[in-house]
Formats: structure tokens, sequence, C-alpha cells
């Protein structure tokens, strides 16, 4: 051990220098036993079997127990287990000689620099495959993997698997080179451990289910959808088989909406696919005024239009506009204003 | 244990590095090839054999002299168990010196060198740090031309130094300089080579030692 000139001021504990609490192991154990024991004494409290006690019955048992008036939910009592309060931290690096465990400790962000290591030597791996390939005259796969079904994880993410800070640069520059892996041929090799750093993007479509046609006494083909805007609520029968027919509340459309806009503001979704007079419309609506009652019909007969046509063509109406719920409302007043933007008059004196 | 640590010091060449390389080695991996005349270091010029068409060669004489001895002083720092730091800032080896490092059990640092890893290390690191006890520069200019500043540091904080210096590099701060290219992969795998057949070699003579004690 090298003696190295060291100031007293730094040899005594600044208890602010040392950074956020350093939580042992053995501190950490303790803790998940006496949450053990816990949960088995609140198990006996409430006279249900320790053995089968869940974490959903302790989060209710608490509930009941300390009944709470505050909104925040992290404010409230809670007992979880002590790896979901206490974060994840590094335990000490070295051993008891001094040697330190990871070979890259010295650069101060040993995970991030061994992570980069591990993929350039992947890299490394597939440019010798290539070679060999193109060595031994075979040709070069390349599956189109699906590139809009996936995105690379965030920094956030990335922080949280190495359990250490990254700056902006270190994450791009991590990025770029996965990026590089992934655009040569022969990466299906490393398939595997690219997948760790990325994440499937749920494409926006699949979540929405598209209702089947139900059939009423005749035999008529029919179906429903719900819009609104503003302070409207409206819903939508639409029947096939039709002459173009529309009724709003019983009346005619002629008779509900005298102004022109309205009308075709109603038309819209059936000009859009073709389909003027090829369906009846009985829709109810209340709230709002003229045109919000307007744009909650549109809305309605286009998301009950969808059951009548095939995907693609739902996807058109969606890129147009039509599936979506215009999310305008009126902002509120605020005060020292006059309106919801205008301000009182300025005086200069 | 005064008798392990003492032995190898009553010898010149305990680990026998001579026989690790030959002068041929040397010429053939591209050692004595330097950088032009214009990049010459003032200091570099007691290590230059000569100048040929604005270049300057090496003397493998003196390399093979300065090389013996480094090869020497990290075999005896690995007998007596001490830890190595392999420096270099050259981005076409990172990879090859980080994988030599990790073969040897010993530690590399071939990224970006933050300011006080050796100087502030107590607070970067934490309480109980213990510094490298050699550090190696495979390299030791930094990517900017100028000397890295792991040699002032190491200086600071009394580590010993070995380092291979080119015809541009300044070799006064460094305690065991090795004059030889730093450029050409030939050269930086050779040098790889022979540190990491030392650094093996001097571990496994101390395990021996270790293993001969035990029984008596």
């Amino acid at each position: 051990l090298r003696l190295i000139y060291t100031t007293t001021a730094v040899q005594r504990k600044n208890v602010g220098a040392s950074g956020p609490e350093k939580y042992t192991e053995a501190f950490i154990k303790k803790q998940i036993e006496e949450f053990n024991l816990g949960k088995r004494h609140l198990a006996n409290m409430m006279g249900e079997d320790p053995e089968t006690f869940t974490q959903e019955d302790i989060d209710r048992a608490i509930a009941y127990l300390f009944p709470s008036g505050l909104f925040d939910g992290h404010a409230r009592p809670m007992m979880k287990h002590p790896r979901e309060i206490f974060p994840e931290q590094r335990k000490i690096q070295w051993g008891e000689d001094g040697r330190p465990f990871h070979f890259l400790f010295y650069t101060g962000k040993q995970s991030y620099y061994s992570l980069m290591h591990e993929t350039y030597e992947k890299l490394l791996n597939v440019e010798k495959h290539q070679d060999q390939l193109i060595a031994q005259d075979l040709p070069l796969q390349k599956e189109k993997r699906n590139l809009a079904g996936s995105r690379w994880l965030t920094k956030i993410e990335l922080e949280e698997m190495l359990l250490e800070k990254l700056s902006d640069d270190d994450y791009s520059r991590f990025i770029q080179l996965l990026q590089k892996l992934t655009d040569l041929p022969c990466s299906d090799i490393e398939e595997k451990y690219i997948q760790k750093f990325s994440k499937e993007l749920p494409v926006q479509m699949q979540k929405v289910v598209i209702e089947p046609l139900q059939y009423d006494e005749q035999g008529v083909a029919f179906s429903t959808g719900e819009g609104r805007r503003k302070t409207a609520r409206a819903t939508a029968v639409v029947y096939d088989n039709g002459t173009g027919k529309m009724t709003v509340n019983g009346k005619d459309i002629l008779h509900y909406f005298p102004v022109l806009q309205d009308r075709e503001q109603l038309l819209f979704p059936f000009q859009f696919l073709g389909r003027i007079g090829k369906h009846d419309a009985v829709c109810t609506v209340s709230g709002g005024g003229r045109s919000a009652q307007a744009g909650a019909i549109r809305l309605a007969c286009a998301k009950a239009l969808r059951s009548f046509v095939t995907e693609k063509e739902v996807e058109f109406m969606r890129q147009a506009g039509l599936l979506t719920v215009d999310p305008r409302v009126k902002e509120r007043k605020k005060p020292g204003q006059e309106g919801a933007r205008r301000k009182f008059t300025w005086k200069k004196r | 244990d005064d008798k392990l640590l003492s032995e190898p010091l009553s010898h010149p060449d305990f680990f026998n590095v001579k026989e690790l390389f030959t002068l041929k080695d040397l010429f053939d991996a591209r050692v004595h090839l330097g950088h032009k005349k214009g990049c010459r270091h003032r200091f570099m010029e007691p290590y230059i054999f000569g100048c040929r068409l604005d270049q300057d060669i090496i003397d493998l004489e003196q390399t093979m002299q300065h090389l013996q001895l480094a090869l020497n002083f990290t075999a005896h720092i690995a007998y007596r168990k001490g830890i190595i730091l392999f420096i270099s800032r050259k981005r076409q080896f990172c990879h090859l010196v980080e994988c030599t490092a990790r073969a040897c059990g010993e530690y590399a640092h071939t990224r970006y060198w933050q300011g006080g890893l050796l100087t502030n290390a107590h607070i970067q690191f934490g309480a109980g740090v213990r510094l490298p006890d050699l550090i190696v520069f495979l390299s030791s200019l930094n990517n900017v031309f100028q000397t890295h500043v792991a040699v002032r540091d190491a200086a600071k904080m009394n580590i010993p130094t070995v380092g291979v210096v080119d015809t541009n590099c300044n070799p006064s701060l460094i305690t065991y300089p090795i004059p030889g290219n730093d450029d050409s992969p030939s050269a930086v795998e050779l040098y790889c080579k022979l540190f990491r057949m030392t650094i093996i070699r001097a571990k496994d003579k101390r395990r021996q030692s270790e293993a001969v004690e035990e029984l008596r």
C-alpha cells in the first residue's frame, strides 16, 4: 500500500459528500426477513392463511387498516417487498486483497465500457463469418427484419439495465454501434444479443377490435358506432341495402340540420368510401351545439362503417382522420384575464 | 514469505524474459519504423539509429535492452501480485488491448480518461480503493498527439510506468521507456503477446513457489 498524501479534510467522514445512502447486503436481508414476518402477522390479523397471502391481499389489508384520504398513491401507507422499495445498487467492486473484480474497473464506467467491448466483439464475429462466406462464395443472407416494429432501449432503460449513469454522447455511441451491427448482412447470428436491446412497438391498429356485422329480423346487416365532439354524444346504427336515408333523433337530416355544412359533415364518411346511396342510418344525439352534434354523428357513422369495409380501407379512413376523436374542447377562462387567452386592456398610465 | 519475495531479486533475469523475443522478431514486426523527421521529439534522438528518406529508424539494440528491463520489471510486479493497468488511446488496438488485459487477469483502460481517476480516486471510486501498481502504455499519446495525462498522474501518485515511446513521444516521465513503433498492428500485437506471456509466466511462478512453500 502506497502512502498517498491526503489532507485531514478528506479523511474526515463528510456525510454529504458520500452520495446517496448505500444499503449493505446485510441490511437488505434483514429488511426482507422483517417483511416476511410482518406479512405473517398481517395475515393472522386479517384472519387469513399466512402461507397463501399474496401481495394483493397485503395491499387490500393495508388499505383497510390504514384508510387514507391522500390523493397521491405514493404518499399512502404501503407494505411492499424491500427489493421494490430500495433501489438496486452496486455493491463493493473489489475483493479483500484490494483487486477489483471487473477488468475495466479503472475506467470509471465499467458496465458501459464492457457493454461496448462485448458489442464490438460481436461485430468482429459477424465480420469474420461474412469473410468466411465470401471465401466460400456462398450468398450472404438478408432476411428483412421488421424495422418498423421495434425500437432500441431508451437512455433511462439502459441506465436501469447497467446500474450506471450515462451521458447522452455515450448512449448515442452505443446505439450507433448497435445500428452498425444490425446493418451488416450476416447479423442474424447475433440476433439473440441484439434482441436484448430492442423492444417491440405495438402497432396502433392491432389494439382496436373491429366488431363483426349484426343481422336484424329481416336479415339486413347493421352495425353501431358511438362518437363525440366537444360536449355532444351520438350513437349511429348503419343498415346495409339502404337508399341513403338518414334520421337523427326521429327527424330527417334536412329538418334537423338546415345548414349545408352540417349535412356535408354527416355524408363525408360515406362519400370517402363511395357508398353514398348504399346505406341507411338511424342516429341519436344529445348535448353540444349544431356543429358539435354533426361532428359527433360523423365519427359515430365512420366507426359503424368499419365493420362493412376491408382492413385497408379502415387504414385509409384512419389516415384521413375519420376515426380520430377530435380532442378540442372549450378552454377554461383564467383569473386575471378576460377570457381563455384574451388579456384585459393594457393601459400605459 | 520473505524468502518468496527476496528470491527473485537475487537473479538479474529470474523470469528469463530474454528468450521471449529476438532482434529478428522485432524487425519482422516492424518495431524499428518511426515517424517522419519533422515529427521527431528532441528527447528521442538518443534512441534513433538513423533516418532514411525522411523516416526515422529506431535503434533495435537499445530497444532490446529497454524491452528486456521493462519485461523483467513487469514480471516482478506480477510475481508480487501487483495491479497492472494497460493504457492505449489508439482506437485500432482498443479491443486487442482489452482482450490482452482480460487474458492476463489484469486491467485495461482504452477509453476517454476522466480527469481525477488516479489523483481523485478516493472520491471517484470509493473509500478503500487500491490504485494500480504499474501502468503499461502501449501508446503514450492520446488522440490529439499530446502525452497522455496518465503519465503525469502516475508520476504524481508514485506509480511506476512502462511505455512504448515512438519517435514523436516524450519519454521523460516514463520510468521504463521502450523506444519502438506504436502504430503498426504487427508491432502492437507483438507487444501484447510479450506482456501477456511475461505476466502469465510470473503468476505461474508465484503459484509454484507458494505451493512449494506450503509443502514444506
